[in-house]
């Protein structure tokens, strides 16, 4: 929404602010200016100036030399422009003065530029004659321009005058943002009445009057509204003679600053009345309704219809339609139809204002396809009540400029009027809520400022229909703030019972995990939630595999962010790719974040959100590196037993021989592995990449953060070696398994310290060696306990086809 | 004639100890008088050829050269062991300019260095942090939101739908709602997660983002009480003289509702680039809880009253540590994430 301050003050005539003051105090009474432009900004020393004389330069065949009275004294200009001639009155920039832009009507220089008088082509030169681009406008906005040449002011223009006052340029035009439930603000009425209250100013509204001839509407035009509920008022008025003519330069300037094109008497004037009471109107031509009728029902599935850009649209059921008896004239709330527009031959139109439903003209525009000016508006849900004075007011304009002659009377269909609403006037809960002890007698001031009333006898606050934001308290504790000033509430905190801060068990345990992984040189990557179908066949899982079922976004951004994702790795390894692309070395990420895995599909209920902690690298470090991250994290977390690792992850994405699934307490905790070269290929990472993915709900429910301690031991250790020679298929693991199964009370740990397969080792076999170490709590060992278990292990070890050595 | 020997002796090792630079040549002088065989001892050996009435003077004497020589071993140990120590220490001098080993400890994400800050204030305030779904029922993101079916706000926020009933949520604010159904009453809670609104990819947006909402709800807090806490966490946030300025706005869910700007942490206020020239940065949404939002929770709005509040995490990184592109947040670049 873009007003001129010059409309504001119309209404407000008292109003005396700089624009700045008028931004500030607007903005904190609750009309957001977003910012504003001073048409006058670069135009300096700009005045009217009449032709005298004209004359041909000597040496250049193109330029002429005026002689032009600028009021105090008659200078001599030289210029280019074919369309001067004597007698004509022109802005004049002097000597020292400014202007806005070149005559190209290109984009305007930041500081305009500046004029200075000099020789063109060897003749003196004073001055310079101003075309409208210069002038820091447009044709479109001042179509009486010529289209390339110098601006020609009216005849009666007195010479030396300020011409930038003559043009109306000596105005600011502010861009507010609205916000949603202030839909009277979406009119110049709306933001004057604002401005008065916030400034304290008196608010003079457009006093709308009696118009139309001795006729009655009635005689001419019928009209019938079907459908009353998408269509909850319809006002219609006739005009017939009409001159069709440029409208006055004051309702064009208006227009023009509000970004509106002026295109002649008519059209202008509706455009006006739409932006004054932010009603939109239309204009249809009568000779053009076959019927002489206006019929307002909903369209049939596959209609298709020519609005009046000449567009074919296709209809259909919930499409509201304006109808002349016999065929289609118009979409309502949405545009006219081609056939019965306003052309230059139009003698007699019928203007509607009428209120359509907001919510039906905002999901037709969508179908259709067709956002227009006159269904942002109507989308918004506008006040019925507006309509018949938007309407009068256009009659009484149209006589005003003489457009037409007003036929008597109106057709008004409004089969349930609005009413106001009210709410109880409660000041002691509305100083409640706000902290404040504003008085009562100030609260009702506020109120009547912005057209709020207050009924004594009922004590209840009456809000007009255009504030149908107005239900409750909490709403007319709103106004009151807004008034009060929202800076002059006091500041406290709250008090009452004291609450306990803290952070979930879950959370607990993802702050550790994202300690451990950047201890261990891993920096946090964030994600997307939903990527592509396709990362499913670029991590070579099968069609069949319950990972491709997922939840699908209706309306996604494209296909590439279509799909929520149910593993987290597609991710990850996109962004160790983007680092692998940059020549990053040694990259290590992690990400914790959620997969959406859906219980059944199509959705009925919300997916499951698993966290993920997920690690990947590459650059440095191995499989054996990646172990060490995901047990250092299982260690901080208090899960001190150890973790088994199966081979046999059955992961697609990962290296056949160097992936495992990660199991705790028997429970599966996720898995991790090598990157399978494939897909090392698929995301153009040219080294190995190794990743660890952890399901964080199975962790946090293995996870604790009791501690215990359990005394430093008193007694020696005893340290055996062993040294055994396998088959290569044999997992470590396994041997360990049988260490600690045999090892009984007395084995305290055990270290693998070799671990070899090469010359001296037969094919097939590895050789590998561990230290045990054994320790009692309450006994220094003797050796024949510690053989007695040695033995044990060995035999079992064995048992394993496992060949002892020395 | 002993006492002579004796003398000899004790000259002779007195000035070989003197003489002596080796730790191991003192050994060899302590062995050579001191020792099974030493000089001193072989002395001692001799003893059964004195008289009787001499022999505790020779003793004596004996005893005395011997403690003399000990102590000079002493001495000429521990000067030769400083020494030697000092030596070492000059020896072992390193260029402490070299360059260090560094641990390479991993950096956290920008998001969620200033998620900490933020959480740290509001638990210090006694705020609970609270979780809810990302996919979530229209139901809690609009519906229960004073959001109904149509409500032109729903189009405003561009959102991702699932089917009919199913949305990426595209706020934090359903976290209110899920909180006040469940938890009892009073409620000081903050929510932080990820939002989705359908907004292409460029410098200022991004499709997926993250909010912190908040809420208070208790018997008898005010307008004042939403500006007061607000004020601290902001002058904790960005710094002690950091002003606020609270602005009317609207939000469905919260009545009277505002916006909350901060002076511009760059220049104070003044007025720079970074804030366009204004002073001012516009940081958060919040509101008194609108009364429906209470009556559809089953909190009465006459004997309960609450505010909330939503900060976009975003913004407040990118602000913060000055990050100009929004892009940068999920490229996970290295050389980005170790500036953090």
């Amino acid at each position: 929404m873009n007003t001129a301050l010059s409309w504001i003050k119309a209404y407000v005539p008292d109003l005396d602010v700089t624009a700045q003051e008028y931004t500030d105090a607007m903005t904190l009474s609750g009309t957001k200016v977003e910012g504003y432009e001073c048409l006058d900004k670069n135009l300096e020393n700009i005045v009217v100036g009449e032709i005298l004389s004209i004359e041909r330069h000597p040496d250049a065949d193109k330029l002429i030399v005026c002689q032009v009275n600028i009021g105090t004294e008659t200078i001599q200009i030289v210029t280019g422009a074919p369309n001067v001639k004597v007698g004509d009155k022109v802005p004049v920039v002097l000597d020292g003065g400014k202007v806005a832009g070149g005559h190209d009507g290109g984009p305007l220089p930041e500081n305009g530029i500046k004029i200075k008088k000099g020789k063109l082509r060897g003749i003196e030169s004073n001055g310079m004659m101003c075309s409208i681009e210069e002038l820091g406008s447009s044709r479109d906005m001042y179509p009486n321009a010529p289209e390339s040449g110098i601006y020609i002011l009216p005849a009666d223009a007195v010479p030396g005058a300020d011409a930038v006052e003559l043009l109306g340029l000596h105005d600011v035009v502010f861009e507010y943002e609205i916000t949603s439930n202030r839909v009277d603000c979406y009119s110049v009425i709306g933001i004057a009445r604002e401005a008065a209250a916030t400034f304290q100013k008196e608010f003079c509204p457009p006093v709308v009057k009696e118009t139309g001839n001795a006729e009655d509407i009635h005689d001419y035009l019928d009209v019938v509204v079907e459908d009353t509920e998408l269509c909850p008022r319809y006002c219609a008025r006739m005009v017939k003679n009409i001159k069709l003519a440029p409208s006055p330069e004051w309702m064009q300037r208006r227009l023009a600053a509000s970004g509106i094109r002026p295109i002649n008497n008519i059209v202008d004037i509706t455009n006006y009345v739409m932006e004054e009471y932010g009603q939109p109107m239309h204009a249809f031509d009568y000779d053009q309704l076959g019927g002489h009728k206006i019929v307002v029902k909903c369209a049939k599935d596959g209609d298709t219809f020519q609005t009046l850009d000449g567009q074919m649209r296709t209809l259909d059921s919930r499409v509201l339609m304006i109808n002349d008896g016999e065929k289609e004239v118009g979409i309502a709330g949405i545009m006219g139809g081609e056939n019965s527009k306003i052309t230059d031959d139009v003698k007699t139109m019928v203007f509607e204002a009428a209120c359509f439903d907001g919510t039906n003209i905002r999901l037709s525009a969508k179908r259709i396809g067709l956002r227009t000016d006159a269904s942002g508006k109507f989308e918004k849900g506008l006040d019925p009540n507006n309509a018949k004075e938007a309407i009068d007011r256009a009659c009484q304009l149209i006589e005003e400029l003489g457009a037409g002659e007003v036929v008597g009377g109106i057709i008004d269909i409004y089969p349930n009027p609005v009413g106001d609403s009210r709410v109880p006037f409660e000041p002691e809960k509305m100083n409640r809520l706000l902290g404040t002890n504003i008085p009562a007698e100030d609260m009702l001031a506020y109120f009547e400022k912005i057209g709020l009333s207050y009924d004594k006898e009922a004590n209840e606050v009456v809000a007009p229909s255009f504030r149908q934001d107005i239900h409750c308290m909490a709403d007319l504790a709103e106004e009151v703030a807004r008034f009060f000033g929202y800076d002059n509430i006091p500041t406290t905190l709250p008090s009452g019972e004291a609450t306990t801060g803290k952070l979930s068990y879950k959370l607990r345990v993802e702050e550790v995990a994202r300690e451990v992984a950047e201890f261990c040189g891993f920096s946090q990557s964030m994600t997307y939630s939903f990527e592509s179908p396709k990362a499913f066949d670029k991590l070579l899982i099968p069609a069949d595999s319950k990972l491709r079922d997922v939840v699908t976004i209706l309306n996604p951004l494209g296909e590439d962010f279509s799909v929520m994702r149910t593993q987290p790795l597609n991710g990850m390894l996109t962004s160790l790719s983007t680092n692998y692309n940059r020549r990053n070395k040694e990259v290590k990420l992690y990400e914790l974040a959620n997969v959406y895995l859906p219980k059944a599909l199509p959705l009925t209920e919300l997916p499951d959100e698993r966290m993920q902690f997920t690690l990947g690298m590459y650059g440095s470090g191995d499989f054996f590196s990646m172990k060490g991250v995901v047990e250092e994290f299982f260690d901080k977390v208090g899960m001190h037993k150890k973790a088994q690792y199966n081979p046999k992850a059955g992961k697609p994405f990962l290296h056949p021989g160097r992936q495992a699934e990660i199991l705790y307490d028997g429970k599966s905790v996720g898995y991790m592995g090598e990157l399978h070269p494939q897909v090392a290929d698929n995301y153009k990472i040219g080294e190995k990449t190794y990743v660890a993915v952890l399901d964080m709900p199975v962790v946090t429910e293995l996870a604790t953060f009791d501690r215990k301690y359990t005394g430093i031991a008193k007694f020696p250790a005893v340290t055996r070696d062993i040294s055994m020679v396998m088959k290569k298929e044999i997992l470590v693991g396994d041997v360990e398994k049988m260490i600690e199964q045999r090892g009984g009370k007395i084995l305290e740990s055990y270290k693998l310290f070799d671990i070899y397969e090469g010359s001296q080792i037969a094919e097939g076999y590895k050789s590998v060696a561990y230290s045990i170490t054994f320790r009692a709590k309450d006994h220094t060992l003797e050796d024949k306990e510690v053989s007695a278990v040695m033995e044990k292990i060995l035999h079992g070890l064995r048992s394993m086809g496992i060949e002892l050595r020395g | 004639m002993m006492k002579e020997t004796l003398e000899r002796i004790r000259e002779e090792a007195l000035k070989q100890i003197q003489e002596s630079d080796a730790l191991d040549r003192l050994n060899e002088i302590r062995v050579a008088y001191l020792g099974k065989k030493g000089e001193l001892t072989s002395v001692l050996k001799g003893m059964k050829d004195v008289a009787p009435e001499e022999r505790p003077k020779v003793g004596q004497m004996v005893n005395d050269a011997r403690s003399a020589i000990e102590e000079k071993l002493e001495e000429a140990k521990t000067a030769l062991a400083a020494k030697m120590r000092e030596e070492q220490l000059k020896r072992e001098v390193i260029d402490v300019t070299l360059p260090a080993k560094k641990m390479n400890v991993g950096h956290s994400h920008p998001n969620t260095i200033a998620l900490e800050e933020v959480e740290r204030i509001f638990v210090g305030m006694g705020y609970e942090v609270i979780e809810g779904p990302e996919v979530e029922y229209d139901h809690y993101n609009f519906e229960r939101l004073n959001i109904p079916k149509n409500h032109p706000a729903r189009d405003e926020q561009d959102t991702f739908y699932i089917n009919d009933t199913i949305v990426l949520r595209s706020q934090t604010s359903p976290v209110q709602v899920r909180t006040m159904e469940t938890r009892e009453l009073p409620i000081r809670m903050i929510a932080p997660g990820r939002v989705f609104r359908s907004d292409e990819v460029d410098a200022t947006h991004s499709p997926s983002f993250h909010q912190i909402e908040g809420l208070v709800i208790d018997k008898n807090i005010t307008f004042a009480d939403l500006k007061g806490t607000l004020a601290e966490f902001a002058k904790e946030l960005f710094g002690t003289e950091t002003k606020v300025k609270f602005r009317p706005h609207h939000f469905p869910f919260t009545e009277p509702s505002a916006e909350m700007d901060v002076t511009c942490f760059k220049c104070g206020g003044k007025g720079c680039r970074f804030c366009k020239g204004s002073g001012w940065i516009e940081i958060l949404g919040c509101g008194m809880v609108h009364p429906n939002v209470l009556k559809m929770s089953g909190i009465d709005p006459d004997e309960y009253s609450g505010f909330a509040f939503g900060v976009g995490l975003e913004r407040i990184a990118l602000l913060k540590y000055e990050i100009d592109d929004m892009r940068l947040l999920y490229e996970n670049d290295v050389r980005f994430l170790k500036q953090f």
